[in-house]
C-alpha cells in the first residue's frame, strides 16, 4: 500500500475523515460561541452543558416518548433555546455592565448545576442511543468502512454552518444583528428591539449547541459530562477563530478537526494537546485570533 | 480601618491551632489550610491585580506531583522537598505568565486555561506522575528532628507554614510593590502613563501567586500523601475561583472562608445529606451527595449576581456603613 | 458544629469505656462493632459489574450472618469513589481515623485499590481487594495486609490468550484503558503471547471512560494484526465492541475481551458478543449453590450477579466468619485467620495464600452462546474448560512480592 511520510495511505484517510467528522462538532459549537459572543460580549461556559442537553434530550425523547431522531432534531433544540432565553432574561442580563468576567463566571456556575442535575439522576457514565435506521450501516471507501452516519454529520453540520453564516451575513436580520453588536444605543434609536435581538441571539446560540448534541448523540455516549472536557476545545478553537467571527469558527473548527486526526496519525499521545499548542501559537502571531478584529 | 488586624489574625490561628484539642480531624484541618493558601495565592493575583487565571490547577499539581518525586524518589528531606515542588511551580508561572501577560482581561483567562491544559495532558501522558492511578505513598519524613507521621506534628508545621506564607501576601500587599498592583487593578492606563512597566509587575505578581500557589500544593501531598491528575484538572481551577469569590476578592481572610466553607461542602455534604434524611425523613436528602456540583454551581450563581464581594467583602461593607452612623 | 459535640461525647465516652473495661484486656471487638467499609465505583464506568448491586450483595451477607459477629452489631458503609485514586484514598483515610473501620473492602478501579492497599497497610488494618484486576496488588505492590480475592489480570491473560492464539490468532494488537489496570493486562497477556508463540505487534492507549474509539480502532486495523486485544473493562469493553462492529473492524480482526463480565455481554448482546472468550472465576449456572444464591439475588436486583458480586458476598462472610471464631477484630490476628482457613462455598473452593494474600482458586474458560443457544435469560455461557488454580495464577517462585522469602 502507499505509504505518506511512512503512514499507510488508508490509516492517514481514515483519520482525516475522522477528524473531519470531528471538526463538524468544533464548528457548530464554536459558532454558537462566536454569535453570542459577538453579540452579547459573554464568553458562554455553559455552550458544553447545552450541547449535553440536547444530546441527553434526544435519549430521554427516545427511551421517555419514544419520539424518533428526526423528530429530536429539530425538538431538542427548540427546548433547549426555551431555556436558554429563560436563562437569558433571569440571569444573564443582570451582568451586561458588568467586566465580561463574570459573565464567564455565571455561565460556570450554570455549567455546574444543569451538569449536577442531570447527574444526580444519571450517574456519570453513558446511555448507549441507537444510529437511526435510516443512516445505519457502513460504506465501504476502500481505505476505511465509513459508517454511514459519520457521513451525515458532516453532511448535516457543513449545511447549518452556511446556513447561519448566510442568515447573518446576507440577510436583514443578520444586518440587524451586527448592527445591534457595533452599536446598541443607535441600532436601539432607529426602532429596533435590541433586547429581544440580544435574548435571541442567545437563544439560537445555545440551540444550535443542542443541535450539535443530537448529532453526537449516536456517536459518543450520552452521558452528563460529555460536555466538560468538549467545551475547553471549543474555547480554544473560538480563540484561534477569532471571538466574534462567524468565518472564523466554521474554518477553524473544521481545521482543527482536520489537524487533530492527523496528529493521531503521526503522534497521538499529543492529540489532545495541538488544539492548544495552536491556539498559544495564534496569540503569540496575531492575537485577535485568525479572522478575528482587534476590540 | 481596624487599628491592628494582626489581633484579629492572631486569634484565628491560636483558634486553628487549638482545633485538635476539641477533636477536630487533623487531616481535614490541614487539608483546609492547603486549598485556603492556595485561594489566597489565587486572591493575590485576582483580588489585588485585577488579573483572572483559569489555570491555576496547573500550579497546585505541579508542585504537588515535585514535591512527591522528590520525597518518595529521590528520598530528599521534606523541607527540601516543599521548596523543590514550589520552585517548580514558580517556573512553571514564569513560563505560563511570559505567554499570558501579552493580553489582557477575557484572553488572559483564556490562555491561561488553555496553558493549564496542556500541563495536565503533559501529567496524563508523563510516566513519573503514575497517569491515573497518580503517584502514591509519598513518605511523611521528618522536620527538624520531629517525625511527621504522626498527624498532629504535622498539623503545626502546616500551620506554621501557612501563617508564614498569609504573612507574606500581608507584606506584599502592603507594601509600595502592592500598591502599584492595586493601582493596575483599578487603572491600569494611568499606571503605565505614570511610568510603571505594568508588564514586568503583573508578570512579579503571577510568579509570586504561582510559587505561592505550589507551595500549597506540596504541602497537600504531602498531607495526604499522593498527588494526582485532580489537582491539575481545570475543575480545581474552578474551585479557587468560586472559594475566593465566595469569601471575598481582594480581602485578606476572604479566601480562607471561601475555602473552608468549598472543602466543607465538597465532603461533608454527602454527610450532611445522610443526616438531614435520618432527622426529617425525607429520602431524597440523601442523594444530596451526588449532587456536590450543583450546589457549589447553585452557590456560584448567587455570588456573581448579588455578592459579588463575597462573604467576608460583604461583612466589611456592612461593618463600615454601621460605623458611619 | 454538630460533628464536634458528637465527636466531644465520642472521646468521652471511649475514656469512659476504656476505664471501665479496661481490665478485660483481650479479646476486643474494637468501638464495640465489627465495621466493614466498601468503596467502588458507583456511577461511572464499572458501576454495573459491581457499584451499588456489590452493595447489596454485602449487605445480603451481613444479614445472612444474622448482622452479628462475635456477639456484636456489623455496621456497613460504602461510598463511591468515583475512580479517583484521591477521593477512594482520602475516604479510606478519614474511615480508618474516625469511623472506626475495621475491615476495608475495595471494588473496581486497581489504581484506587493500589492506593486503599497503602492507606490498609499503613493502619494495620485487612484490606479484600474484589473488583481490581492488576496482578500488582500481589506483587509489586503488596502488603501483609492486602488479599486480592476474585481474579487477577495474570489469570485473565493465561486464560484467554492461549486458545485464540491456538486458534489462528498468532499477531495481535491491543487497545488498552491508559492506568493500572490496563497496563497490568497488557504486559500479562504479552508474556502468555510470546509464550505461546505469538507476536504483539503494537498498541494504543485511551483514556478510562473513553467516549469515542474510533480512531483507535482505526490504528488498530491499519496494524493488520489478526487479534485485537481489548485491555479494558466494563463501559469501556461494551463501547469498543460496539464501535468495532460499527466500523467493520470485526471483518478482518477477531476481538479478544481480556476482562468481561456477564453485565458487559449482556450490555454488548449476544449477537455482537457470540464466540468470544471469556475467563471469570464464577458464572450463575455453573452449579446448584451457585444457582440458589443467584436466585436470591435475582429476586432483589431484577438481574443475575456478575463474578465480582458473588466475591463480595463470599470475600465479607469468610471475614465475618473469621472474626466470629476469633471473637476479635484485630488487624494481625483476623488476617492471620483468614489465610488459615481455606474458603468453601457457592463461589469457590481454595486457600488465600500466607504470603502474598492471593486466593488461589480455580478459575473457568468460558465461551459465549450464539442467540439460537441461549435457553433462557442471561443463559450467556458455555464452559470449555476448567483453569485449576495453580496454573491460572503467579506461582509463589515467579513472585515480585518483596514479603516472599526465595
Amino acid at each position: 500500500m502507499t505509504e505518506v511520510f511512512g503512514i499507510p495511505l488508508p490509516a492517514l484517510l481514515g483519520q482525516l475523515l475522522l477528524g473531519l467528522v470531528n471538526g463538524s462538532f468544533y464548528a457548530i459549537l464554536s459558532l454558537g460561541l462566536a454569535v453570542i459572543f459577538g453579540m452579547l460580549n459573554i464568553i458562554n461556559f455553559a455552550h458544553g452543558a447545552f450541547y449535553m442537553m440536547g444530546a441527553l434530550l434526544a435519549w430521554m425523547g427516545m427511551e421517555y416518548l419514544g419520539l424518533s431522531y428526526w423528530w429530536m432534531l429539530v425538538l431538542a433544540p427548540l427546548v433547549v433555546g426555551l431555556v436558554g432565553v429563560v436563562i437569558e432574561r433571569l440571569l444573564l442580563r443582570w451582568l451586561y455592565q458588568l467586566d465580561h468576567l463574570y459573565g464567564l463566571l455565571l455561565t460556570f456556575g450554570i455549567t455546574l448545576v444543569v451538569e449536577g442535575l442531570f447527574r444526580s439522576f444519571y450517574g456519570a457514565s453513558g446511555q448507549p442511543y441507537e444510529v437511526p435506521s435510516q443512516l445505519a450501516g457502513a460504506t465501504n471507501l476502500g481505505f476505511m468502512f465509513l459508517p454511514n452516519y459519520r457521513g451525515w454529520v458532516v453532511v448535516a453540520s457543513l449545511v447549518v454552518c452556511f446556513g447561519v453564516w448566510a442568515l447573518i451575513e446576507k440577510t436583514r436580520l443578520g444586518a440587524l444583528l451586527r448592527a445591534g453588536t457595533e452599536n446598541p444605543r443607535l441600532t436601539q434609536a432607529f426602532g429596533v428591539n435590541v433586547p429581544l435581538l440580544v435574548t435571541l441571539t442567545y437563544a439560537g446560540g445555545v440551540a444550535l449547541a443542542a443541535f450539535a448534541g443530537v448529532l453526537a448523540a449516536p456517536i459518543l455516549q450520552v452521558s452528563p459530562l460529555m460536555g466538560s472536557n468538549l467545551i475547553i476545545v471549543v474555547f480554544a478553537v473560538v480563540v484561534i477563530g477569532g471571538m466574534g467571527s462567524i468565518m472564523g469558527a466554521i474554518v477553524s473548527g473544521l481545521g482543527l478537526g482536520v489537524i487533530e486526526g492527523l496528529t493521531k496519525v503521526f503522534y497521538p499521545e499529543a492529540s489532545n494537546t495541538v488544539v492548544f499548542v495552536v491556539m498559544a501559537i495564534v496569540l503569540l502571531v496575531r492575537p485577535a485570533g485568525l479572522f478575528g478584529k482587534e476590540r | 480601618m481596624v487599628k491592628n488586624p494582626w489581633l484579629g489574625y492572631g486569634a484565628m490561628f491560636v483558634l486553628i491551632a487549638l482545633l485538635p484539642l476539641f477533636g477536630a480531624y487533623p487531616i481535614f484541618v490541614m487539608k483546609v489550610l492547603c486549598y485556603a493558601l492556595f485561594a489566597c495565592a489565587f486572591n493575590l493575583l485576582i483580588g489585588f491585580t485585577g488579573l483572572l487565571s483559569f489555570g491555576h490547577a496547573a500550579f497546585l499539581g505541579a508542585a504537588g506531583y515535585a514535591c512527591g518525586y522528590a520525597l518518595k524518589v529521590w528520598g530528599l528531606p521534606t523541607p527540601l522537598g516543599l521548596v523543590f515542588g514550589a520552585l517548580c511551580a514558580a517556573g512553571l508561572g514564569l513560563v505560563m505568565g511570559l505567554l499570558a501577560i501579552r493580553r489582557s482581561g477575557i484572553y488572559f483567562a483564556m490562555i491561561t486555561l488553555a496553558l493549564a491544559q496542556m500541563v495536565f495532558f503533559y501529567f496524563l501522558q508523563a510516566p513519573f506522575t503514575g497517569g491515573e492511578d497518580g503517584l502514591q505513598a509519598v513518605p511523611r519524613g521528618s522536620f527538624l528532628g520531629l517525625a511527621l507521621d504522626d498527624d498532629l506534628h504535622l498539623y503545626y508545621l502546616v500551620l506554621a507554614i501557612f501563617i508564614g506564607a498569609f504573612w507574606l501576601i500581608y507584606r506584599t500587599v502592603h507594601s509600595p510593590f502592592g500598591q502599584v498592583l492595586l493601582s493596575i487593578r483599578e487603572n491600569e492606563a494611568r499606571a503605565t502613563s505614570l511610568g510603571y512597566d505594568v508588564s514586568r509587575f503583573k508578570l512579579l505578581a503571577f510568579v509570586l501567586s504561582a510559587l505561592l500557589a505550589g507551595l500549597a500544593g506540596a504541602t497537600k501531598t504531602l498531607v495526604l500523601g499522593f498527588a494526582t491528575l485532580s489537582d491539575a484538572q481545570w475543575g480545581t481551577s474552578g474551585s479557587v475561583i468560586l472559594m475566593t469569590l465566595v469569601g471575598g476578592m481582594g480581602t485578606l481572610t476572604g479566601p480562607i472562608v471561601g475555602a473552608l466553607l468549598v472543602v466543607l461542602l465538597e465532603n461533608k455534604i454527602g454527610d450532611l445529606g445522610s443526616w438531614l434524611a435520618q432527622v426529617t425523613g425525607v429520602q431524597w436528602f440523601a442523594g444530596l451527595g451526588e449532587s456536590v456540583s450543583l450546589v457549589t454551581g447553585l452557590i456560584f450563581i448567587l455570588c456573581v449576581l448579588a455578592f459579588r464581594r463575597g462573604i467576608v467583602g460583604e461583612f466589611g461593607a456592612l461593618f463600615a456603613r454601621l460605623r458611619k452612623r | 458544629m454538630k460533628t464536634k459535640l458528637k465527636r466531644i461525647a465520642q472521646a468521652t465516652l471511649a475514656t469512659v469505656a476504656l476505664a471501665g473495661f479496661g481490665s478485660a484486656a483481650h479479646a476486643q471487638i474494637s468501638g464495640d462493632v465489627v465495621k466493614i467499609g466498601f468503596l467502588t465505583d458507583m456511577s461511572s464506568v464499572y458501576a454495573d459489574i459491581d457499584g451499588p448491586a456489590g452493595v447489596e450483595a454485602i449487605k445480603m451477607a451481613i444479614a445472612d450472618m444474622k448482622g452479628m459477629a462475635a456477639g456484636k452489631k456489623i455496621e456497613f458503609i460504602y461510598a463511591d469513589h468515583q475512580n479517583k485514586a484521591d477521593i477512594g484514598a482520602s475516604k479510606a483515610r478519614e474511615w480508618f481515623d474516625t469511623q472506626g473501620v475495621d475491615l476495608l473492602v475495595g471494588g473496581t478501579n486497581s489504581g484506587v485499590n493500589i492506593a486503599l492497599s497503602k492507606v490498609a497497610a499503613e493502619k494495620h488494618k485487612p484490606f479484600i481487594s474484589i473488583g481490581a484486576g492488576s496482578a500488582r496488588l500481589t506483587n509489586e505492590d503488596c502488603t501483609p495486609y492486602t488479599i486480592h480475592y476474585a481474579y487477577d489480570t495474570v489469570a485473565l491473560a493465561r486464560g484467554t490468550v492461549n486458545p485464540m492464539v491456538k486458534g489462528g490468532g498468532k499477531n495481535w494488537y491491543f487497545l488498552t484503558a491508559d492506568y493500572a489496570f490496563g497496563a497490568s493486562l497488557q504486559s500479562d497477556a504479552t508474556a502468555v503471547i510470546q509464550q505461546a508463540g505469538g507476536k504483539v505487534l503494537g498498541s494504543v492507549k485511551h483514556p478510562l471512560n473513553a467516549n469515542d474509539f474510533s480512531s483507535f480502532l482505526l490504528q488498530a486495523q491499519s496494524s493488520g494484526a489478526q487479534v485485537l486485544g481489548l485491555a479494558n473493562a466494563g463501559g469501556d469493553t461494551i463501547n469498543s465492541i460496539k464501535a468495532a462492529n460499527e466500523f467493520g473492524i470485526t471483518k478482518s480482526m477477531k476481538l479478544a475481551g481480556l476482562l468481561m463480565f456477564i453485565n458487559d455481554v449482556h450490555s454488548v448482546g449476544l449477537n455482537a458478543a457470540q464466540g468470544m472468550f471469556v475467563t471469570d472465576s464464577w458464572y450463575w449456572n455453573q452449579s446448584p449453590e451457585a444457582r440458589e444464591w443467584s436466585r436470591r439475588f435475582f429476586d432483589k436486583m431484577k438481574r443475575m450477579p456478575s463474578s465480582l458480586q458473588a466475591a463480595d458476598y463470599s470475600a465479607v462472610t469468610h471475614y465475618l466468619q473469621a472474626v466470629d471464631k476469633l471473637k476479635t477484630d484485630d488487624g494481625d490476628k483476623v488476617m492471620a485467620a483468614m489465610k488459615a482457613a481455606p474458603v468453601n462455598d457457592f463461589y469457590s473452593k481454595g486457600t488465600i495464600r500466607k504470603e502474598d494474600g492471593r486466593f488461589v482458586h480455580d478459575m473457568f474458560l468460558m465461551q459465549v452462546k450464539s442467540p439460537k443457544d441461549s435457553a433462557e435469560p442471561w443463559d450467556y455461557y458455555k464452559l470449555v474448560s476448567r483453569i485449576p488454580g495453580d496454573e491460572a495464577f503467579t506461582k509463589l517462585a515467579d513472585s515480585k512480592c518483596p514479603l516472599v522469602k526465595k
